[in-house]
């Protein structure tokens, strides 16, 4: 099995995490790259920080990715989370998939990123003008169209 | 009996501090401690409703016994990806 994780405070390399995962068996290589978007609903984003606990993300991205691996039937899984201040279009997140056929890798990326966005200690805080807040907690929870239609609860900038 | 906390994302703003280390009386269960850190940290209560818990690297129910020099980590809802 080949898995693979990190987390780090440099531009990821996505290359580097699509070879750990290259393999002659495989027909599917599937390399998804989580960026950071400029708003969230109506919202205009500056830039994110993410925070991480290092030891335990790293070990649950692991966990994950083995049962990914076991369930899906796949040859590897890497992942490379950055943390620190991104900006816009930057990637926070690069996940490599391989496999023998598609359906399976394709499959298991999505998986994995849910999972990833339920259980792995890393935290997001956006920033926008006038505020930021940290993504997830009840107020302001996660994912694309769940942006709250009321305004967000915002702490004062220090 | 000595836990080390240690707060992260929004609980480390809650409490003002990254971490520290209290004695409380042995066989308490994390959800005593966090009874202790609100009383130390009433900030805290606010985000507590939504913390889970970590000993040492692994997610722990609130009803987790201590031992004596426990890490014990308080996580907010993760927001990574």
């Amino acid at each position: 099995m080949g898995a693979a994780f990190h987390i780090t405070s440099a531009p990821i390399d996505s290359e580097t995490v699509r070879m750990a995962v290259v393999g002659p068996d495989n027909g599917a290589i599937v390399v998804f790259h989580g960026a950071v978007r400029n708003r969230t609903g109506a919202r205009e984003v500056t830039h994110l920080e993410y925070e991480a606990f290092e030891p335990m993300a790293l070990a649950e991205m692991s966990r994950i990715g083995e049962e990914m691996v076991g369930k899906h039937g796949l040859s590897a899984l890497a992942c490379t989370h950055r943390i620190g201040r991104l900006q816009i279009g930057e990637d926070a997140m690069v996940v490599a998939v391989s496999s023998p056929h598609r359906d399976a890798a394709l499959g298991a990326v999505a998986e994995f990123i849910v999972r990833l966005k339920q259980d792995v200690p890393i935290w997001k805080k956006e920033h926008f003008e006038g505020g930021a807040v940290w993504i997830g907690t009840p107020e302001n929870p996660q994912g694309e169209g769940n942006a709250p239609a009321s305004p967000p609860e915002v702490e004062p900038q220090p | 009996m000595n836990i080390h906390v240690h707060y992260f994302a929004g609980a480390r703003e809650a409490a003002g501090r990254e971490g520290e280390t209290l004695e409380i009386d042995a066989g308490c269960d994390v959800a005593a401690l966090l009874a202790r850190l609100i009383e130390r940290h009433p900030g805290l209560a606010r985000v507590a409703p939504s913390l889970r818990f970590a000993i040492g690297e692994a997610f722990q129910p609130v009803d987790a016994t201590l031992a004596d020099g426990d890490d014990v980590a308080l996580l907010p809802p993760v927001g990574g990806g």
